[in-house]
């Protein structure tokens, strides 16, 4: 039996929606759920439906910041949100936006936030669906881990979560994990112009990898890349603090990073330093080919 | 047992770098040898080697030893709740009371260290030697622009005012040129170098 799924856009640019359709595997998975409603797939039933009637819905994914203000067609999303999360095994926020806020919390409307949390802050709304939510952060998010999670949830395998309901299966890494720069990284080498291969990005371009949870350098983007190894900074997109300023250099103070690799000490982060800039590995400084 | 014997041995290596501390700033590096420190520590040459294989290798045990030395004096002041214009004052003050009454220490630095690169060439390149000094340096500038006290600027033109303004006062005492005591100047140059390093 297929299994029903209910995607609703809050206040959203549908980048996530968008992203799923990058699922490489589309045709098997759609054997397997039923879009009972997807704002950009054709789906059983129309907005005016589901807003209409009270349907069955196995899953309620959310996409988008939330806010009292916004309706869906009349209807508040709020309430939209209740109805359909009560039937529901699971809800799941799918974007940083419906998790945190995002981008959109600067939307305009009253009190943009994430279903739960508005950035770090945990929310007192929609407390009593806090046990069935699940985060799935990022901008966008990576079309492998929402199916992860949805056939997880199909098979009823335990989804262990981390403090922002985020799968530890996906987040509990860091996006540094599996950089293809980390040799750079060691030696505290910076040296990269955009789009190049040599270089770690940490030290001047911005680069949010060591402090991001995420598993964009173990599950490649398209099967086949990800910010960092085509030589652009991570952007810390999975994150509560996502969107930051100045994306692409790194704040320092008197030469130091403000923000340290996670769990690093300052002092401990700074003899290291002082250790690896010791090094002068020519290799590393040039050109690799 | 085991760790008593390393701790006695640990306590001995520092009476030898002491006394070769005070040797170097009397007779000069070069001209102090291996037998003239065994000699002044009633040691025999044969039992020196046991703790240090060359002088080399003393030298660079010593600077690590200073910095270490300076490094926890430092820290102590970086952990307290003290805003950095405090801070500022305090390592002003720990660096020239260091200067006064453990003067070899801060000769070795500035005389031996920094003027005879040549010896350290090996095993002390880029700041390895002088790491946990340097780190602690690194953490009162980075807390102090973060805090909103200092600004921001390229670490080393930071730390050069700093560490040359304080040595640059150490030696011209050791030249006895400076008509008074280090410690009047104290407040002077914390002011100085606070008003020098603020936004």
């Amino acid at each position: 039996m297929k299994t029903k799924i209910l995607w609703l856009s809050g206040i959203a640019c549908n980048g996530n929606a968008h992203s799923f359709l990058n699922y490489p595997y589309l045709a098997q998975f759609i054997d397997d759920f039923e879009f009972i409603y997807h704002p950009i797939i054709e789906s059983t039933y129309s907005l005016e439906e589901i807003i209409a009637l009270d349907l069955e819905s196995d899953i309620l994914i959310i996409e988008g910041a939330i806010s009292i203000e916004y309706k869906k067609v009349d209807e508040p999303i709020f309430n939209l949100i209740r109805r359909y999360a009560k039937g529901a095994k699971r809800v799941l926020t799918v974007g940083s936006c419906a998790t945190f806020g995002g981008i959109f919390s600067e939307s305009g409307y009253r009190d943009s936030s994430g279903l739960h949390f508005n950035k770090d802050i945990e929310l007192d709304n929609f407390q009593e669906i806090r046990d069935k939510s699940i985060s799935i952060s990022g901008c966008p998010i990576h079309p492998d881990i929402l199916v992860g999670v949805l056939y997880s949830i199909k098979r009823g395998i335990d989804i262990p979560l981390d403090e922002y309901l985020r799968p530890k299966e996906f987040y509990s890494y860091t996006v540094h994990n599996g950089c293809t720069r980390n040799e750079y990284f060691e030696y505290k080498i910076d040296n990269h112009n955009f789009g190049e291969r040599e270089g770690c990005m940490f030290y001047d371009h911005g680069c949010q990898a060591p402090y991001t949870h995420g598993s964009c350098n173990k599950i490649l983007w398209n099967e086949v890349n990800s910010k960092t190894r085509a030589g652009l900074s991570c952007m810390g997109c999975t994150e509560p603090t996502f969107p930051k300023i100045n994306l692409f250099s790194t704040k320092k103070n008197m030469g130091i990073p403000e923000e340290l690799p996670l769990g690093v000490g300052k002092r401990a982060y700074l003899t290291l330093a002082g250790v690896t800039k010791a090094f002068k590995i020519k290799r590393l400084e040039e050109r690799l080919f | 047992m085991s760790t008593k014997r390393e701790d006695k041995k640990q306590r001995r290596k520092e009476q030898i770098m002491q006394g070769a501390l005070e040797l170097f700033a009397s007779k000069g590096f070069y001209s102090t040898t291996i037998p003239d420190i065994a000699l002044s520590l009633k040691m025999s040459v044969g039992n020196m080697y046991n703790y240090f294989k060359s002088k080399d290798i003393l030298a660079e045990e010593i600077i690590k030893f200073i910095s270490a030395y300076l490094g926890d004096k430092l820290k102590e002041i970086n952990d307290k709740d003290i805003s950095t214009e405090e801070k500022t004052r305090e390592i002003v003050s720990i660096y020239f009371d260091v200067a006064i009454h453990k003067p070899e220490m801060i000769d070795y630095f500035l005389r031996i260290y920094l003027s005879n690169r040549e010896v350290f060439k090996e095993r002390c390149e880029g700041m390895i030697c002088v790491n946990e000094f340097v780190t602690e340096v690194m953490i009162y500038f980075e807390e102090g622009v973060r805090n909103g006290e200092l600004r921001d600027q390229d670490f080393f033109s930071a730390f050069g005012l700093f560490m040359g303004y304080l040595g640059g006062m150490v030696f011209l005492k050791g030249e006895n040129i400076l008509p008074k005591d280090l410690d009047e100047y104290v407040e002077d140059i914390s002011f100085n170098i606070y008003k020098a390093l603020s936004v």
